[in-house]
């Protein structure tokens, strides 16, 4: 991402040896530290001591640092998705159809209908230009941050529910429960958020709360079952999403438990006007106070995670449980509390939707938060700013999508979002084949290695 | 090295002993308990034969409640033993199957105690037909995985196979095009994964979940584009029922097994073949050294990426095949994200049937009897809601893999690609 270039292999296998017997290591490198910089670089004849910052661009883009990978395989994304776009128009399928006949004519329409459609996902989800000219003219100079902040808005829960997955590779774990533990905690949030009545902060906080523990029961289950009866976290947390789809479903069906009463659809009354998250940037398609909620649990887990002993036994359990278990860490303990923490997060993610955006759980609120927080977090390489910015990324493409099938009439359909969002994670992962197209230098791996561990770990 | 990995694992085996003895008596306990006390008075009734049937049987009819006691106390008993007597690994296997089946009949008993009678013959055929594309999805997850390649994509193929299957066979007018195609479909998706994973090293859980959300983004881009503007795309043809001439009329066996489409049979054929191929042959062999212990294998002389990149592929064709059932074999049309984490599900059936296709097709048919059961017991007696019964099957299986099975060991280079040294 855009951290400092090359973020290798996690630094926790090399160092547990001599970290096992100090667990709270000082010289632990925060992010992408110095040390992974290092560790990419040595014995290349072509780093010998690049001393100008020129040099070390030059370097880094001919040998690929993690930074041009990422930002080559989104190019590589956006190009097969141009095929798509220029797929979906008629005109150009048209004007392909006399190819031989009219060859610029087929060139130019393709070349109008894509940057059309991608000029479209830009102004709907970054920064639309005619809203600047609109301000000189009397127009509000809030429009002009309108996409941004709804990106923002769009990105929050995703950050959350990317955060969840990602803290969970990192103790080798997969998650693919953050559906179900988003569920957990919005069934908690709703019900707090409706049912009780506090002051209003308070509200907010005992909801938000409410949320966290709603996900982490369920993210605790699941650690609990796997280090008490080894059951694979994988079958678990899959079996515990469909679970908790049918326990909504239920709970939602019933007025005496969460439906609004005179309903019949699946649908929760209203959360509490005091219960909602105060609005930041304007009311609900834009940014509001979870987006911070966001970053800051990002920032609280990357400090958990590479400034305290539970993070680094959380990394070391990661990286190899029986050498953590010689090293004398509680394994099973480090599985149960780090899916108790992903669980919240997810939990978290509910709340920023139920009590910022939606202010009503319904049967489709889960969405695809949980399924996008693994791309999320495989995208941010597990890394907690990098969830946020993949998270960011993601948001704007969800936006840019909505916006470019509006301003198409429905002739891009917003599904080529899901489509981008799997090619740039997919070509992400294979730093090789972006080498290969486009002819860099190979060095040391600078991939997504050891981020998700097989059944093995 | 070995005593300090046996000391390492040590707490976790001796747990395990008891855990699955009180898991047993647990679940005969709420036999007794739950299902015998709360039997409605009357008996049970089961009626083995369809209506249509020439050679009918008798209904059957038993006391309710007394059998769910009988069946308790057999669940109970085998816990107990568990606990005493030490159970080869076979027996082991076969107490397990010996609760599950006692708790299945008297949860039949109890949900039809003084209800109109239940029809087994349907639900033994319901259970299969939910079951075949799990099945058929857990072995393409077992063929790649054994050797050592992650399969998570096997949603996307299934998916991907469903689509391709519905186009063609509806653009063609062919059902066996349709077939042949969703199989190349899930095959392609076959070759993807296998190129990434095995010549860029991609990793590959991301790779799998990377591939599912393409796929799914891919077909409901298609569907977008093609199906829902134009329905001769989506025509919702299906293949009919193939009754195997004598066979079939064989009273009870006939209808369940023997009367079915063509996605049953090539089912039955693919455990079979699957099964005594990776272990009961030369071919097996190979794959499984491979998926274990590649450096080796490839010391005496076996191509480690020649054979990873075979059977990931014939993977992706068995899952396609799983995928056309979902559209040709029963509902006709596609319509998006119809595979709805059935993937997800027969990758559970997989590593809950420790990466063997037997065992994969036992835990695909609880899963496939427990959906089953939730369709039909609110028919016959609607004490539960609908939504708590459908969490049944996924219940089934958090309590057999925590209780019954617990740690499963993978192929152990499962997941990790192969570099030349």
């Amino acid at each position: 991402m855009t951290e400092t270039p090359a973020t290798g292999p996690d630094p926790a296998p090399a160092s547990t040896g001599s970290a096992a017997a100090q667990p709270a290591e000082p010289a632990e490198p925060a992010e992408a530290g110095p040390t992974e910089a290092g560790q990419a670089e040595p014995g290349k004849p072509a780093g010998s001591r690049a001393r100008l910052t020129g040099a070390v661009i030059i370097q880094a883009i001919t040998q690929g640092s993690s930074t041009v990978i990422t930002i080559l395989a989104i190019f590589l994304a956006l190009v097969v998705g141009a095929i798509l776009i220029a797929f979906s128009d008629p005109v150009v399928t048209k004007a392909w159809s006399t190819f031989f006949s009219y060859p610029f004519y087929a060139l130019t329409q393709t070349w109008d209908s894509v940057s059309f459609a991608y000029s479209q996902m830009f102004e709907g989800a970054i920064f639309n230009p005619s809203t600047v000219s609109a301000a000189f003219h009397g127009g509000s100079i809030a429009a002009i941050f309108y996409p941004l902040s709804s990106t923002c808005a769009q990105a929050t829960p995703l950050i959350l529910t990317g955060l969840s997955v990602a803290i969970a590779f990192r103790a080798g774990l997969f998650n693919i429960g953050a559906a179900g533990q988003w569920v957990g905690g919005a069934i908690v949030a709703t019900w707090l958020g409706f049912g009780v009545s506090l002051p209003p902060v308070i509200h907010v906080i005992v909801c938000l709360i409410g949320a966290f523990v709603g996900g982490a029961v369920i993210g605790w289950f699941v650690g609990f079952l796997k280090a008490r009866t080894g059951a694979h976290e994988v079958i678990v947390t899959i079996m515990l999403n469909y679970v908790m789809y049918d326990l909504l479903s239920y709970l939602l069906s019933h007025p005496t438990m969460l439906q609004q009463p005179h309903q019949t659809n699946e649908i929760a009354p209203f959360i509490a006007n005091d219960a909602n998250l105060a609005h930041v940037g304007g009311p609900p398609p834009q940014v509001g106070i979870g987006f911070l909620i966001a970053v800051a649990a990002a920032l609280a887990v990357a400090w958990l995670l590479s400034r305290t002993t539970t993070g680094f036994q959380f990394r070391t359990v990661g990286a190899s449980p029986s050498a953590a278990r010689t090293a004398g860490i509680n394994v099973e303990r480090s599985w149960i509390l780090v899916m108790l923490l992903a669980g919240g997060l997810a939990g978290l993610s509910a709340a920023a939707v139920i009590q910022g955006t939606n202010t009503q759980l319904t049967f489709n609120s889960y969405g695809t938060y949980g399924p996008d927080g693994i791309t999320v977090a495989l995208l941010g390489r597990a890394r907690p700013i990098g969830v946020v910015l993949a998270g960011l990324l993601f948001g704007a493409l969800h936006v840019g999508g909505t916006y470019v099938e509006a301003a198409t009439l429905g002739q891009v359909p917003a599904d080529i979002v899901q489509v981008l969002e799997g090619l740039i994670v997919l070509f992400v992962a294979a730093p090789a084949l972006i080498r290969a197209v486009f002819r860099l230098r190979s060095t040391a791996g600078t991939g997504l290695e050891a981020v998700a561990k097989g059944w093995n770990g | 090295m070995t005593t300090l990995a046996a000391a390492v694992r040590a707490p976790l085996t001796t747990e395990r002993r008891h855990l699955a003895a009180v898991t047993f008596i647990v679940i005969g306990l709420i036999n007794i308990a739950v299902f015998g006390v709360l039997a409605h008075a009357g008996d049970a009734a089961f009626e083995l034969s369809l209506a249509s049937a020439s050679v009918k049987i008798p209904v059957i009819r038993v006391p309710a409640a007394p059998v769910c006691y009988a069946l308790g106390a057999v669940a109970v008993g085998l816990g107990v033993l568990r606990l005493t007597v030490p159970f080869s690994r076979l027996a082991k296997r076969l107490a397990i199957v010996g609760v599950l089946v006692c708790f299945l009949l008297s949860l039949l008993c109890w949900a039809d105690a003084g209800a109109i009678p239940l029809n087994v013959i349907i639900i033994s055929q319901g259970t299969f037909t939910e079951s075949i594309p799990l099945i058929l999805g857990a072995l393409a997850g077992c063929l790649c995985e054994r050797s050592g390649v992650i399969n998570i994509a096997i949603e996307g193929q299934l998916l991907f196979g469903a689509f391709t299957a519905a186009i063609v066979a509806s653009a063609f007018g062919g059902l066996w095009v349709g077939l042949v195609a969703g199989s190349l479909a899930g095959g392609l998706v076959g070759v993807l994964l296998a190129v990434f994973a095995i010549s860029f090293l991609t990793d590959q859980i991301v790779l799998g979940v990377v591939l599912n959300v393409l796929v799914l983004g891919m077909t409901d881009y298609l569907y977008d584009r093609l199906m829902s503007q134009n329905p001769n795309y989506n025509t919702g043809i299906t293949f009919g029922s193939l009754k195997i001439p004598g066979l079939s009329e064989i009273p009870i066996i006939g209808p369940i097994f023997f009367d079915s489409t063509v996605f049953l049979y090539i089912t039955y054929a693919a455990i079979i073949v699957i099964q005594v191929a990776l272990f009961h042959s030369r071919w097996g062999l190979r794959v499984r050294a491979v998926g274990e212990h590649p450096t080796a294998a490839d010391t005496v002389g076996i191509s480690v990426l020649w054979i990873r990149y075979r059977n990931v592929i014939l993977g992706g064709l068995v899952a396609g095949i799983g995928g056309a059932y979902l559209t040709i074999g029963s509902v006709g049309s596609f319509i998006p994200d119809i595979s709805s984490g059935f993937g997800y599900i027969a990758l559970a059936a997989l590593i809950f049937g420790r990466w063997t296709p037997l065992g994969a097709l036992g835990a695909a048919l609880l899963f496939g009897f427990c959906e089953e059961m939730a369709l039909v017991l609110p028919t016959v007696n609607p004490v539960l809601p609908a939504p708590i019964m459908n969490m049944a099957p996924y219940v089934a299986t958090i309590i057999a893999v925590a209780g019954l099975v617990g740690k499963v060991r993978p192929p152990k280079a499962d997941g990790q690609p192969y570099v030349k040294a």
